[in-house]
């Protein structure tokens, strides 16, 4: 049997595979809703980050008593308060950003019924002794509180109001400094802070959720296309008495998978080319990479799954049992893969696992090359490991599946 | 020259043996029967010569092929009518049949004028550009039938082809395939568990039961088999049929069987030389008057009955341990 009759025939059961598919309206419906689903569904779950935060409720509690500094010269109390000048900062600063919309309360335990009532994303609490303690040349500290149910939010209220009030401690300083010391205005930050660190991407533009999940996705959609899409169109047909038609005819079992791989491939692809297509149109992702390193990218994800539907197929007689199967291989792949997450934050093990999971390198070198732009040499690793995974589990599938299909 | 040599072919499926080292020949143009309850192991068969199923034991030759060795060859020159429909709904007649000529390298022009011709053959031109999913029963057999076709094979396998067909259909369909076997010369073999369809249609039958070929010939001569013996089967109309006169007809040793055919009529097969008198006697003792009394020739039945000692029962259907998706399927043809 020569390769062309091999082609030929898959040819043939794709296209009927394709043309059974489109003639159900239903599931081109839902080939359709399912990323839309998918990335809208993500962009719920997970906020997005601090470069949206805004009009965030936040409450100051001031609790300084002040201090009277005794001048002895005309011996006089003089009343100071610094956390007067502190709030004034921070509304002045607030005013600039708008990130916060600041409110009074009377103390910790306020706060604290005001973010369990979900009135508060977080609080500052100012300590009875801040003036006397500034006054007596140490540091004044200042009490963050934030809202530990969740945690996304806590972490970046954290960062905002400490940026806030270091801020205004840097000013407070250069300020000390030139009236102390007479040292100019511009040169007074050298002092505080001899170091300065900016950020910069390495592209242009600013990151977003979607940015980091996109590929991620696509992934996912592609190996769920195949993982699923081709046990399920192999056992479905199994069950219903039409693969004897296939497995009567007088071609190789590789036109069967084949004919199979390529139509569930396509469908897996349109699905991928909408996700993108939302993602750009619909949530702002910017792509930064080679649009031929991305599509090479998605076959080769394709590819290293395909073994792996095809053992299922072949395990499972039937139906039901490869559903079974696929849900229980497929989940974990899903969550520990960092498609929604990234790999980093998980747990050590956790992150061991991932090490094993063709989708973990598939999504980290869609998302080197959309998000990063990366070139190939940059995803070497992972391109090589694709094709590691996909040739040795076609290797031991192929066989397994031709003894599968005549029992 | 036979186009089927069974032999010594067995599949087991784990402990159970489905199919018992069966051994048979079919010849060259004929139409071969194999008749049984089920669970007789009459599918499995069908799928070990058609290569859809390992045999665990003994092989065939299939179109002189063997269907271990050379099972590539061998599916070069059968088709299969399955017990499921072969086809796709949601395809029209016409890219079905025309899917199945692609998967058997038939060349464009061929392939269309083929389709045109099977079409004309079951006459269902007008139903080209249909697609399947919206037709009868019937019409989806006589389509899967000659999807089986397309490629003029040498032989036809044939499981029960009229299981869930309407009368008419049934007839039809049996025309079809004794039609295909006389003009295009197609050996052919066939499953069933209808007495009078391996009657009608076989030149040869082999009973199967229980995974075994407990006997092989042509119809009349396997009926000999019970007309030989002293066995008769006889048809009484008795117009004060009673439970009790039944109920002492069974009971007597020399009554094989009795079958009660509706309010007033009864079918006793009796064993032994005086057995008709015996009969006669029995009824009038019981105060049976009888009307008519035929002797009745034997048929298929008698011959499964004489040769296993059960009858064939269609409501053993539902007995049958058979494997089936719980939520049943489009393509399963209805059983009765
Ligand atoms: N794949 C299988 N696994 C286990 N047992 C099976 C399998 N296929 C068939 N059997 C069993 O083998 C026996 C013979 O089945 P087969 O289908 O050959 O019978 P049949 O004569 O075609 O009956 P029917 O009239 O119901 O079609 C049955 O008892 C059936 O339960
Ligand atoms: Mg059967």
């Amino acid at each position: 049997m020569s390769a062309k009759n091999v082609l030929s025939h898959s040819f043939w059961i794709c296209w009927k595979d394709l043309v059974e598919f489109s003639r159900s309206k239903m599931r081109v419906i839902m080939l359709i809703l399912m990323p839309l689903f998918m990335m809208a569904m993500v962009g719920f779950i997970f906020p997005s980050n601090n470069t949206t935060i805004k009009d965030q409720p936040v409450a100051v509690a001031n609790l300084d008593v002040g201090y009277a500094l005794y001048v002895p010269q005309n011996h006089t109390n003089i009343s100071m308060n610094m956390s007067q000048i502190l709030i004034e900062q921070i509304n002045l600063v607030n005013n600039q950003t708008g990130m916060m919309k600041l409110s009074g309360a009377r103390d910790f335990d306020e706060i604290k019924t005001r973010i369990q009532n979900g009135e508060l994303s977080a609080g500052i609490i100012i300590p009875i002794n801040f003036t006397r303690e500034i006054v007596m040349g140490r540091q004044g500290s200042v009490e963050i509180v934030t809202d530990q149910s969740n945690p996304q939010l806590s972490a970046t209220m954290q960062i905002v109001l400490s940026k806030t009030i270091e801020a205004i401690g840097t000013q407070v300083a250069m300020y000390k400094l030139n009236t102390t010391y007479n040292i100019s205005m511009n040169y007074t930050i050298s002092y505080i802070k001899p170091y300065n660190v900016e950020y910069r991407g390495i592209v242009e533009g600013e990151s977003n959720y979607f940015q980091f999940v996109a590929p991620g996705i696509i992934a996912m959609t592609l190996m769920m296309s195949v993982m699923t899409g081709l046990p399920h169109a192999i056992s479905y047909e199994r069950d219903v008495g039409t693969l004897d038609g296939m497995l009567m005819a007088p071609i190789h079992r590789i036109s069967i998978i084949l004919g199979k791989v390529l139509a569930q491939t396509i469908r897996g692809l349109v699905q991928a080319v909408i996700i993108f297509l939302l993602a750009v149109f619909l949530f702002g992702v910017t792509i930064h990479g080679n649009i031929i390193l991305v599509v090479l990218l998605i076959l080769l994800t394709v590819y290293s799954f395909v073994g792996l539907g095809i053992l299922i197929t072949s395990f499972s007689d039937r139906e039901e049992t490869a559903a079974m199967v696929m849900m229980t291989l497929m989940f974990p792949m899903m969550f520990m893969s960092g498609v929604f997450f990234p790999i980093q934050q998980m747990p050590e093990f956790m992150q061991m696992v991932a090490k094993f999971l063709p989708l973990t390198y598939a999504t980290t070198a869609l998302r080197k090359v959309m998000v990063l732009g990366a070139d190939t040499s940059a995803v070497s690793l992972e391109l090589a490991i694709l094709i590691g995974f996909g040739t040795i589990l076609l290797a031991v599938s192929v066989p397994v599946f031709k003894r599968a299909m005549t029992r | 020259m036979n186009a089927i040599e069974v032999r010594n072919l067995t599949k087991r499926f784990n402990s159970f043996t489905a199919v018992d080292h069966v051994d048979f020949d079919v010849k060259k143009g004929e139409i071969f029967g194999l008749l049984g309850p089920n669970g007789a192991g009459k599918s499995t068969t069908m799928r070990m010569l058609c290569t859809l199923t390992r045999p665990s034991e003994g092989t065939a030759k299939v179109a002189g092929y063997d269907i271990i060795k050379e099972d590539a060859r061998v599916r070069e020159h059968i088709g299969l009518v399955a017990e499921k429909l072969i086809m796709y709904n949601d395809l029209t007649a016409w890219e079905n049949l025309r899917l199945y000529g692609k998967l058997y390298n038939l060349p464009e022009d061929k392939l269309e004028k083929r389709i045109d011709k099977l079409l004309k053959f079951v006459r269902m031109e007008k139903w080209k550009h249909k697609r399947v999913g919206t037709f009868s029963t019937g019409m989806k057999q006589k389509i899967n039938v000659i999807r089986a076709m397309i490629h003029e094979p040498e032989i036809l396998f044939l499981d029960e082809p009229t299981l869930g067909l309407d009368p008419q259909s049934t007839v039809e369909i049996r025309e079809l395939v004794r039609r295909i076997n006389i003009e295009q010369g197609t050996t052919m073999i066939l499953t069933t568990h209808i007495m009078v369809e391996a009657d009608m249609l076989c030149n040869r039958v082999g009973i199967i039961d229980r995974g075994k070929i407990v006997a092989l010939d042509t119809p009349s001569n396997l009926k000999k088999l019970v007309s030989g013996t002293d066995t008769l089967t006889m048809e009484f109309e008795i117009p004060n049929l009673t439970t009790e006169l039944l109920g002492n007809l069974k009971s007597v040793d020399f009554v094989v069987s009795v079958l009660q055919e509706d309010a007033t009529h009864v079918k006793v097969r009796a064993k032994g030389e005086d057995s008709f008198d015996r009969l006669l006697d029995l009824i009038r003792k019981n105060n049976g008057k009888i009307k008519i009394v035929k002797n009745l020739e034997p048929t298929l039945e008698d011959v499964f009955i004489h040769l296993t000692g059960r009858e064939i029962r269609e409501d053993t259907k539902k007995a049958s341990p058979r494997r089936r998706p719980p939520w049943g399927n489009e393509n399963e043809r209805g059983r009765r």
